[in-house]
């Protein structure tokens, strides 16, 4: 009902499926399990964590929390914008290199790049001890130098990771609508930079928005480098709360204080959805070749360092600290043990990407044919997970599992004789379940983008010539969404490589990923030990991104 | 349960996981909040003389609501975790089960196990003092004098939430009381040179750049950093300290903190768990923990390694364990109200 397209498709469809929309629903429930469960676990609580809370805690941690975001937020959205822009207005040397390694951060996890910054801008890190040696400093006393331990490091060491996700989003609608009106400006006698703020930047408001909403959620879920940094934020508070204190109930409440936060975004992210219109009703508009405007000599060189710098702060610093330390422990590179974490890894990725991305198939498909606002609002509420401490996530997924198979299994001792034990929370399920809840949203988002950018008509069109909905969406949506959904698996696949502190609490035995082992060895507090490892992660997540800016390509050709 | 393990391994293996050797006879299934590394050694040389496999579950964050909620049809069999306060948890949660066993207490002295049997410190770990070799000269340091304003801008530390510092001063709160404790707290907080972070180890570092004089850590990252031959950085900071043994008074002794195990409520191979805790407590493995960690032996009589040798002679504060567990939520509220991790500054 809030889709502006909503008026403009046949309203028999709402009535077409019924069990589709049953499917939908129990999708986004089990989604919003562990949320519930965590509710739950919150409401036994007494309160009496909380004049502690509020003398102590929620204010510092608060204006933290805030003051990381505020950061962040502009950070990524300055780098992901200008370095978009850049790629696909302009044309300077190494253009197409850079417009795909921009994404390459996204390969690396915080908690790593928390550690490679710190180590790499330490008083022994390379920078200054060129510092030193540039200037002739004998030791710490002798100057000044920034602390990586410090929020606004964190905010460094976030941004340089996340700003992908709005330089992905920003970029396809550049490359989709900016260029076309971008160049009617520019015929009127607009200079480049003006065409960037009057023109294009409105245009692509949505876009950054929404990307920004997936930085900051991904901000709020950070415990690792965060807490690496010494930045106590509100996820801090709950652990300290949870463990220090020993409240899981007064964890639980703060953790429902990050929803309230993670609410704002959402709706933020979708008010601007409202006004965002990515599809193009005559292809042909688009599909003009439009030529870039091309930056010779020192603004080109510029052009270069600008966009190169994000990926040298994002990737280039956390591939030259890991290399180091790995080069000194080639034979980390032989254990069997990452060998396994290498396939588990993969596997457990590639299922989780798939499952996901197919749940969010049916969710985005759900929305479009129910066009309820019950069913938005449900789906909506499906993607909090996405923002929930991966560790909180998983204690609230493990007490609703232990308890569904510790009922089953009594159940079926007192019908059938036979024990089930714990079928699901004791095996690799709970992990694929526990990644599928949390990146749903991701899957969703890109799947939705996807097909918003879609003529409506389309499929109509399709309908009009006697297919049915299902038909239609088969035959006719789902191959032009291959980019976007192409998208969703990449995006799914490497997050779930990344992913920490849910999988850790889920696994069974004899169940390691690469993170999990990198962790074991970092935890003891020698994270070199783990730095085969790391650079294992960095490595495997690197090469689906690198397909996606492929698949970023073709979803050009595709839309146009 | 024959049934039960028959229809877990049916689960297992529908869920794509051929976890068997969980199942199988001959297994003991330990949940630890120990890095897998640093247990292996010991495990090995238990599987060795045993016969039993050892399955490890490694998970920090929720590993006692985990077997709690499992309940009856948890795996667990042994756990393992440092800090006594997360030992305490362990059995107010009911996740573990008394165990009597003459081998045990003969092994472990009356101080470092639970008087019912629920835990069993296995190592022993000296909070101390690391302390420049260049810019210090005192050789003897009281944890009270940390607060004293001639350390203004020379100390380092990690978070103070960290379990090891949340129980050197639930230690400081039975010894001082309450009030001269926080007053302590704010001494030292006034006395920090940054703000609160990372581990012990990067104090170590950060004494070794001159970014501050003295630091607070525990003693076995000093001879895991002095023996590391891949990183000579390490070893550089390692060598850039000396070990002061801090004391609470005059006569008293340092504070000692435990590694420990517990015997799981539901255990499904109780035997082979009470063999592994037996073995753990023994001679073999107790050497192994010296050699290999740098952690005191609770042993009695058996020597640390000749690494921590060098630091200086040991004696424990003779503070029970369980009092120190009992202040930890107080401690950790004392943390937030002084604003400790906040650093100097504010």
């Amino acid at each position: 009902m809030d889709d502006p397209h909503a008026d403009r498709r046949p309203p028999a469809q709402r009535l077409v499926h019924p069990w589709l929309l049953c499917i939908a629903i129990l999708i986004a429930g089990i989604v919003l399990l562990p949320v519930i469960s965590l509710a739950t676990v919150a409401l036994t609580g007494s309160g009496e964590d909380w004049p502690h809370l509020i003398r102590n805690v929620l204010p510092g941690a608060t204006t933290t929390t805030l003051g990381l975001l505020a950061m962040v937020a502009v950070g990524t959205a300055v780098a992901g914008v200008i370095s978009a822009w850049l790629v696909v207005a302009f044309d300077f040397p190494f253009r197409r290199t850079m417009s795909w390694a921009l994404v390459l951060p996204l390969a690396v996890p915080p908690y790593l790049a928390a550690y490679a910054f710190a180590e790499f801008f330490h008083y022994s890190g390379p920078v200054q001890s060129l510092v030193r040696a540039v200037f002739g400093f004998e030791t710490i006393r002798d100057y000044w130098f920034p602390d990586v331990r410090s929020t606004g490091g964190a905010a460094l060491v976030l941004t340089s990771v996340l700003y992908p996700y709005v330089y992905l989003t920003t970029r396809v609608v550049l490359l989709m609508q900016g260029r076309n009106i971008g160049d009617v400006a520019r015929t009127l006698g607009a200079r480049p930079a003006k065409v960037f703020l009057r023109v294009l930047l409105p245009v692509t408001r949505p876009a950054i928005i929404a990307g920004v909403a997936l930085v900051l959620m991904e901000t709020i879920n950070d415990i690792g480098a965060s807490e690496y940094l010494g930045v106590r934020t509100l996820t801090f508070a709950v652990y300290s709360t949870w463990l220090n204190r020993g409240s899981l109930e007064g964890g639980a409440q703060v953790a429902l204080i990050i929803l309230v936060l993670v609410f704002a975004l959402l709706m933020l992210e979708q008010h601007s959805r409202k006004r965002q219109r990515f599809h193009n009703s005559r292809g042909t508009q688009i599909k003009a070749h439009h030529p870039r405007i091309p930056l010779h000599g020192r603004r080109g060189w510029t052009a270069l360092g600008v966009t190169l710098s994000p990926v040298l702060l994002g990737f280039g610093i956390p591939l030259f600290v890991f290399g180091q330390y790995a080069s000194r422990r080639i034979e980390q590179f032989a254990t069997p043990e990452l060998g396994a974490a290498f396939l588990t890894s993969v596997a457990t990725s590639a299922v989780t990407a798939v499952l996901t991305v197919s749940l969010a198939l049916v969710l985005v498909n759900a929305v479009r044919v129910a066009r309820s606002g019950g069913m938005t609002a449900l789906v909506r509420l499906a993607s909090v997970g996405y923002a929930l401490p991966g560790g909180i996530l998983g204690l609230g997924l493990i007490l609703v599992l232990t308890r569904f198979d510790n009922g089953l299994d009594a159940l079926m001792r007192v019908e059938f004789g036979v024990s089930t034990g714990l079928l699901v929370s004791g095996s690799a399920a709970a992990v694929i379940l526990g990644c599928t809840i949390r990146f749903l949203a991701l899957a969703e988002g890109a799947v939705r983008s996807g097909l918003d950018k879609l003529p409506p008509h389309l499929d109509e069109a399709a309908r009009s010539l006697g297919k049915s909905p299902t038909a239609s969406a088969t035959t006719v949506l789902l191959p032009l969404l291959k980019p976007a959904i192409l998208t969703a698996l990449v995006l799914v696949f490497v997050d779930t490589v990344k992913e920490l502190s849910a999988t850790i609490l889920l696994r069974p035995f004899g169940f390691g990923t690469l993170a999990t082992y990198v962790y074991e060895q970092a935890s003891r507090g020698a994270p070199e030990d783990g730095a085969a490892a790391a650079l294992v992660i960095i490595l495997t997540a690197m090469a689906p991104v690198i397909l996606l800016s492929g698949a970023l390509m073709r979803d050009r050709e595709a839309s146009m | 349960m024959r049934l039960n393990r028959l229809a877990q391994l049916a689960a297992f293996a529908a869920a794509g996981v051929a976890s068997t050797a969980a199942l199988a006879e001959g297994t003991v299934n330990v949940y630890t909040y120990r890095q897998p590394e640093l247990i292996k050694p010991v495990l090995d040389a238990f599987t060795k003389e045993t016969g039993i496999a050892t399955q490890v579950l490694f998970l920090d964050k929720g590993l006692e609501e985990r077997i709690a909620s499992e309940g009856e049809n948890s795996p667990a069999d042994v756990i393992m975790t440092v800090d006594i306060s997360r030992l305490t948890a362990a059995k107010e949660k009911g996740i573990t089960q008394p165990l009597v066993d003459d081998v045990v207490n003969k092994n472990i002295s009356a101080e470092y196990r639970d008087p019912e049997g629920h835990w069993f410190g296995l190592t022993k770990r000296a909070r101390v003092i690391y302390a420049s070799k260049d810019r210090v000269t005192q050789t003897e340091i009281t944890y009270a004098e940390l607060a004293d304003p001639k350390w203004k801008g020379k100390i380092c530390m990690r978070s103070g939430q960290h379990d090891y510092n949340l129980a050197l001063f639930s230690a400081a709160i039975d010894h001082w009381g309450p009030e001269k404790t926080e007053e302590w707290m704010k001494g030292l907080k006034a006395n920090l040179a940054k703000k609160p972070d990372g581990g012990d180890r990067p104090q170590a570092g950060a004494i070794a750049a001159g970014e501050c004089d003295i630091a607070i850590g525990n003693t076995y990252y000093v001879g895991l950093m002095r023996n590391n031959e891949k990183d000579p950085k390490d070893k550089q900071w390692g060598n850039a300290i000396n070990v002061l043994f801090p004391t609470f008074t005059e006569t008293g002794g340092t504070h000692v903190n435990v590694s420990g195990a517990a015997l799981a409520k539901h255990a499904p191979n109780k035997d082979n768990a009470v063999k592994l805790i037996e073995f753990l407590s023994g001679h073999e493995a107790q050497q192994i923990y010296a050699e290999k960690n740098y952690e005191y032996p609770v042993e009695p009589g058996l020597e640390p390694s000749s690494t921590v040798k060098e630091f200086g002679e040991l004696k424990a504060d003779t503070l029970s364990l369980a009092d120190i567990a009992k202040n930890r939520k107080a401690a950790s509220e004392m943390v937030d109200r002084v604003g400790l991790d906040d650093g100097p500054s504010s």
